[in-house]
This record gives C-alpha cells, sequence and structure tokens, in this order.
C-alpha cells in the first residue's frame, strides 16, 4: 500500500513577488525579453554578511524554502530535493570571468564555492541543520519534475514523511545574453507577451518555488500529488497514449480531468505539443502560466503552485486562462504538462482533497 | 530465492588508466596510475599540478564514436557516450527501447570545458553557435542519450563530486518502484581549467602525486573519466535466467550541514551515509570486507572520513584503499569508476592497492591496504562525498 502524498506548503520568489494568496489576483503578464523576480527583504530570513555573498538564486531559494516550511509548520524536513536547469549561473560567470580577464590569477574561491549546482540544496540544509537526504537534479526543463518524482517515489513508499522540494533558476547577464544570440530568448527590444509572440525565442525569466510535501495531511494541505512521469523523447503521435498510459495507473479516464495546465511559451515548435494535448481533452479547461513567470529550466515548479493554489481555492483566476471554456464543475483533477522544443516531457498529477 | 539486490548486468569506464575495464583491470592490479603533466589544454598551472588526464583528444574520442562534423559534443559529452556505450554492450542490450529503459547520469563541469574556451568569442562568432547551449548539465545526458536512441526516462544529478553515487541510487529506486525495468546510470567530467582553478583558489591541489590517507598529505590530483552501469531489477534478471555481474546491496545518502565546501571534524555526515547503506543493505558493518574509500588526498577528507570510518567499523576495520592515486579525483564521475572498480574487486577477489601511502596519519590508527592482495570479497562498500556537505555511501554484493 502506497502512501498519501500531499502538498502542504508552497513558497515562491516569483516575477509576481513572492507566495500569497493574492498573487494571481495581482499579477501581471509579463512583455519583456528577460524578467528579473520581485526581490523580497531577505534581512528576516538570512544575515546580513551573508546577502551580499550570495548570489539571488541562493536567496530565492532560501527565502522560497522557508515560506513553504513556515506554511507546513515544519521545522526540520527529512529530505531536501531541488531542480535546477542552470545551477548558480551568476557565481560561476563571475567565476570564469576572473579566470579569463586576469589569466587565471588573483583568483578567490567564494563564487567557485558557490557555483556547484547543488548550492541551494546545501544552503538550506545547512540553515536547518538537516542532515538528511539531499539531492539535486540539473535536466534541463525536467530538473523540478525530477527532484519531485524522487519526492514522491521516498514519500510512497514510506521511506521518508516530510520532504522539501523545490525548482530555482536565476538570471545570469552573459549566459542569457548568449541564449539570445542562438534565439532562444528573444531580442531585448521586443515587448510581445506569448500570445502575441511574433518573433523568434521566447520570453524568459527567473525564479525560485518550494514545496513541503507530506504524508499527511493538514490544515495548510493545497492538494493531493498523485503522480509524476517523465519521458525523454516523444513524437506528437504518441502523446495520446503517453499520457492516457499515465491516467490509467492512476486509474482515472480522459473525462476525469477538469483542467489543463500547459506550458505555452509563444515557440511555435514546442507549443504544438500543447495545442494537441488540448485537443486530446476537449472537456477539459486549459490554463498557462508561462506567461506570468517567464521561461526558465524550472518553471514547471511555478506551475504546480498554480495549480495547488486552484485547487485549493476552488477557484481559476482569469489571469491563467488560456482559452475561455465555460467551466461549472469544481476543479478537482489537474493535469500539469510541460516540455521544452519537443524534448523532456513531463507530466504532474494532482487531485483536490 | 530472489536476490533482494538490485542487479548490476553491464559496466563500461573510460579513465586515465585505461579505456576498456579490462584495461582499468589490469592496470589496477599493476599499480599503474595514470597521473601526468596536463597536455590537452593550456592553463597556468601546468607545470605546478598533476592530472588524471585521458590522452585521447575530443578528435580521436569523436572518431572512436563514428561521430562525424559537424557536432556539438563537448568532451564531458564524448566521455559519457564513450563509457555509456561500453556500458550498454557489455550488458547485451541490442535495443536500448526493448524495455522501459532510462538514463540516469551525473556531471559537475557539464559544458564548461567549451563555455571557457568561447565565452567572449560566442559574442563575435557565429560559427561558434552550436556549442552556446552545451553548458547546461543536461546536455551531455541528452547527448548520451541521442547517442544510445534511449527515448525513455533521462535525467541528471549534479551535487558535486558524490554526483554519480547518488544517480546509480536514484536508478536503483526507479528500478525498486517499478518505473523502470533497466536504467543505465553513472557520471562523465572532463578536466578543465574552471575546475583546476577552482580547487586550487582552495588550496587543496598537490603539485606531487596525491598520497591518500598519508600523515603527508597535500592535496589531490583531479582527473577526469566517465563510468556507467546497466541497473536492472534481480527478479526480471532470474526469471530470464541470466548473471548478475554484482548487486547494488544497499545505499545511502545523508548531508553533513557543516560548511559549503569543508567536512566537519568527526565526519558526521559520512557516517550517517555509511550507516543508512548498511542499513538498507541489511549488513552488520562486519559483513565489509573492503571500502573503496573516497580519499582524495586532502587534509580535510581523509581526516574526515577516516574519524567516520572509525565511527562505523570501530576495531574491526576491513581493508580500504582510495583509488584516486591511480585516477586522480574524477569529481562527478568519481563514485561511477569506483563502482566498477569495487565491482571488479568483487569478481576478481582482489583488493586494489593505496599508492604512495607512506605514515599513517597521526590521529588515527588507519592504514591503508598499499598492495594488490587477493581475497575473496563478499561485500565491498563505496563512499563519495561532495561539496555542499554531500555524503554518499554504496553497497556492492557479489553474484
Amino acid at each position: 500500500m502506497k502512501n498519501s502524498v500531499f502538498i502542504n506548503g508552497i513558497g515562491a520568489v516569483t516575477a509576481q513577488g513572492i507566495w500569497r494568496s493574492e498573487l494571481f489576483d495581482d499579477a501581471e503578464e509579463l512583455c519583456q525579453a528577460i524578467n528579473y523576480a520581485q526581490q523580497p527583504a531577505y534581512k528576516e530570513v538570512i544575515a546580513p554578511a551573508m546577502i551580499r555573498r550570495m548570489s539571488r538564486g541562493i536567496k530565492m531559494g532560501i527565502y522560497a524554502a522557508q515560506q513553504a516550511l513556515d506554511e507546513a509548520q515544519v521545522a526540520l524536513p527529512d529530505a531536501i530535493i531541488t531542480g535546477t536547469g542552470l545551477g548558480c549561473s551568476e557565481d560561476s560567470e563571475k567565476f570564469l570571468r576572473n579566470i579569463l580577464d586576469n589569466d587565471e590569477e588573483f583568483l578567490t574561491p567564494t563564487s567557485f564555492i558557490q557555483s556547484t549546482h547543488n548550492t541551494v540544496a546545501a544552503q538550506v540544509a545547512l540553515r536547518l541543520q538537516c542532515k538528511g537526504y539531499n539531492f539535486t537534479y540539473v535536466n534541463r526543463s525536467i530538473s523540478f519534475e525530477s527532484a519531485l518524482l524522487d519526492a514522491l517515489l521516498q514519500l510512497q513508499q514510506a521511506e521518508e514523511n516530510q520532504i522539501l522540494v523545490g525548482g530555482v533558476d536565476e538570471v545570469s547577464d552573459h549566459t542569457y545574453k548568449l541564449l539570445q544570440l542562438i534565439q532562444e530568448i528573444k531580442a531585448s527590444d521586443t515587448k510581445e507577451t506569448v500570445k502575441a509572440s511574433v518573433t523568434p525565442g521566447v520570453n524568459y525569466g527567473e525564479g525560485a518555488t518550494f514545496f513541503s510535501l507530506d504524508t499527511q495531511r493538514s490544515a495548510s494541505t493545497y492538494a493531493k500529488l498523485l503522480d509524476v512521469t517523465i519521458q525523454h523523447r516523444l513524437d506528437n503521435s504518441d502523446l495520446s497514449s503517453f499520457i492516457s498510459d499515465f491516467l490509467k495507473a492512476n486509474a482515472l479516464f480522459a473525462n476525469d480531468l477538469d483542467v489543463l495546465l500547459l506550458g505555452y511559451n509563444g515557440d511555435p515548435q514546442g507549443d504544438s505539443y500543447y495545442a494537441a494535448v488540448e485537443d486530446l481533452f476537449p472537456h477539459a479547461s486549459p490554463l498557462y502560466y508561462k506567461h506570468l513567470s517567464g521561461q526558465y529550466d524550472s518553471c514547471s515548479a511555478f506551475a504546480l503552485a498554480a495549480a495547488a493554489a486552484v485547487l485549493r481555492d476552488q477557484r481559476i483566476p482569469g489571469c491563467l486562462t488560456w482559452r475561455e471554456q465555460s467551466f461549472d464543475q469544481q476543479p478537482k483533477t489537474i493535469l500539469v504538462y510541460n516540455q521544452l522544443k519537443g524534448k523532456d516531457h513531463a507530466l504532474i498529477l494532482i487531485q483536490a482533497c | 530465492m530472489v536476490h533482494s539486490g538490485i542487479a548490476v548486468t553491464g559496466i563500461g569506464i573510460i579513465s586515465s588508466v585505461g579505456d576498456t575495464v579490462d584495461g582499468n583491470l589490469q592496470a589496477l592490479l599493476e599499480g599503474r596510475h595514470g597521473i601526468s603533466r596536463l597536455q590537452n589544454f593550456d592553463t597556468k598551472h601546468k607545470e605546478h599540478i598533476l592530472v588524471g588526464e585521458i590522452k585521447r583528444s575530443n578528435e580521436e574520442l569523436a572518431a572512436a564514436l563514428d561521430i562525424t562534423k559537424p557536432h556539438n559534443f563537448t568532451r564531458t559529452a564524448l566521455l559519457g557516450a564513450y563509457a555509456a556505450k561500453a556500458a550498454v554492450a557489455s550488458a547485451g542490450i541490442h535495443d536500448v527501447n526493448s524495455l522501459r529503459t532510462g538514463l540516469i547520469s551525473s556531471t559537475s563541469v557539464g559544458g564548461m570545458d567549451y563555455t571557457e574556451r568561447y565565452f567572449y568569442e560566442y559574442l563575435h562568432d557565429a560559427t561558434l553557435y552550436p556549442y552556446i547551449n552545451t553548458h547546461d548539465a543536461g546536455d551531455s545526458s541528452h547527448k548520451i542519450a541521442e547517442y544510445l536512441g534511449l527515448e525513455g526516462m533521462v535525467t541528471t544529478i549534479s551535487t558535486a563530486c558524490s554526483s554519480a553515487a547518488n544517480a546509480i541510487m536514484m536508478g536503483a529506486r526507479l528500478i525498486k518502484s517499478g518505473r523502470l525495468d533497466r536504467v543505465i546510470v553513472g557520471g562523465t567530467d572532463a578536466l578543465s581549467k574552471f575546475t583546476i582553478n577552482g580547487f586550487k583558489t582552495l588550496m587543496i591541489l598537490t603539485d606531487d602525486y596525491c598520497q591518500p590517507f598519508d600523515n603527508q598529505r597535500r592535496g589531490l590530483n583531479l582527473g577526469e573519466a566517465a563510468a556507467y552501469l546497466v541497473l536492472e531489477s534481480a527478479a526480471s534478471l532470474e526469471q530470464e535466467g541470466r548473471q548478475a555481474l554484482a548487486y547494488l546491496q544497499g545505499y545511502g545518502n545523508a548531508n553533513d550541514a557543516f560548511h559549503q565546501t569543508a567536512s566537519s571534524e568527526n565526519g558526521e555526515g559520512a557516517f550517517l551515509a555509511m550507516t543508512k547503506a548498511l542499513k538498507t543493505a541489511g549488513l552488520d558493518p562486519k559483513a565489509i570486507d573492503y571500502v573503496n574509500a573516497h580519499g582524495t588526498a586532502t587534509p580535510n577528507n581523509d581526516l574526515s572520513e577516516g574519524r567516520a570510518l572509525t565511527r562505523v567499523f570501530s576495531d574491526r576495520m576491513p581493508l580500504f584503499s582510495s583509488t584516486k592515486a591511480f585516477t586522480g579525483h574524477t569529481l562527478a564521475a568519481a563514485a561511477a569508476i569506483e563502482a566498477v572498480f569495487c565491482i571488479l574487486a568483487l569478481r576478481h577477489g582482489v583488493v586494489f592497492p593505496n599508492l604512495h601511502f607512506q605514515q599513517r596519519m597521526e590521529e588515527l590508527d588507519l592504514i591503508p591496504q598499499t598492495t594488490t592482495v587477493y581475497r575473496p570479497l563478499s561485500n565491498v562498500l563505496s563512499n563519495s562525498f561532495g561539496f555542499g556537505g554531500n555524503c554518499s555511501t554504496l553497497i556492492f554484493s557479489k553474484a
């Protein structure tokens, strides 16, 4: 018998500000090519001397992690698992610039020390004195889903009871500039929303979103996490069986899905997969989120937070609507689907409690 | 009776001591290390460090893999594809998608070797653009998956120098939960200016051959390598009447929660990781016949690990050695190449020597095995620790 897994706390630092109940009511659609997360005052959670030394990714991660734990009233989780596509990019860049600009001389170790991909998970563990399991996944757009799957398996199999899991990625100037050169990110002077995207590339962003997962339901529970799956390669024609097999494994039928949360980002190639999924589930309401978070490797963590909020509040904020659809029942089951440029397909299934 | 562990059915490796499993075994048995001066790229520190470098150029590796130009494989991806291909062949897999097969890889350097070469050049040379998107850690895993034609689950772990142990652990979890039938697990890391300078600023690179567990040890030699294991469920293997090379019997991961880069004085994280691994293996410490230590030869690691070993094994310390004096510290790949060494140790009943050891650490009564010794081994334990307090232990058992 598998344990059930509940989302009991959420924390986030996003382009829409920190995680709060009004986030989606206040949200504004992004139209810049590169969108920074609104930074909170960190001094409540991080010592001032540390704030100066830490990159935004580390600070956002620490803040979001603490917010999630606080909401779930967990002081010390059993394990910490993070996902990040580019890791501590700012420190990597800084150390590399120092190597190249100073011809390998006069280097100091701080930025090297903070450049490893697992720095956020390590710093959270250090703060909490959490000596449990500590993993960091780094596989582009499914970095977060990998972390989530790991957490789910351990909780279901009763290896652990409370796991802090999150995704974090930060803007770093040079790396994002290079991604603009190859038209992954839109040019700096464009002002296009996801829906109005015409030029090559997509709007990028940054952020950290963390979850306190638990095998026990509590007063702060948002939703139940049913399942996660990941597939590297998938033809458009195999999408239907990929999703129906996943639903079947969870004893669900197509009609059980009320809401689809899709990763539309304005890239026609990738978006065609989302359109295909919409066609497969004509009765489900299609929502999107990257117009609020921006595209970054671990932005699907923001998607899960949005889905969890919809289920807890039993209300779909207008800003998430991709396509108007009359919706009369209460949202019960949400499928979150993400992929990037047709690779690394991930499904997350969550249900109202 | 169905074996309770996870079966290892294939292994593949490339390191500075050899580019085949057999080549690595021969070097280990003969006590022949792969530490030398750096040749493949330039760095100011060239004359002041020794490295475990694979002497084949990127062009030679690509040719050996039939990867033709134009391609954008980084060295990390080339090494990874080389070792993963060998692992798949060793497991006798003809169609990598015939069962639900995954790839859990790991790297710390990723595509940094090309990023550090073209960081500024990218801005004014469009012919280099294909390498821009090879910087991230996931790129090497994607390249390996595509090289193998693998379509199933692919992901990557990066927990610094314990990365591959964690990839092996996650692979085992995916098999145990029934999510996958078969999984290719391991890690790959190329040498780079970035890591050489990083470890240099931390003042933990020696200018000589590294001396794990020696009282006079002065730091580590960096290395590069890749290794992969094929894991399958023991049950399905037995149903089909196939043989395992060894079993992954236990695993444990813990965080030292002491410092971003230094290990705690009493080796708390290492102690917890070993204790967890013994528990999942269902073994007493006295059942361990050999420990392949992390043993980087930095003053801090070896003392901290030594203390943790003493706490776990007390006065019944099994034979132990660090093989890093052979290969250098290959970062994310270290736990994967050392997993291969542990499997070879089990299969051939041999403990590999801890090279360059002369004098016991004054703080502890610990003397590593310094010569090749043959004896039957049932269970071997392998440690890997990384920045961020990441501590991992794997236990392999004889098939």
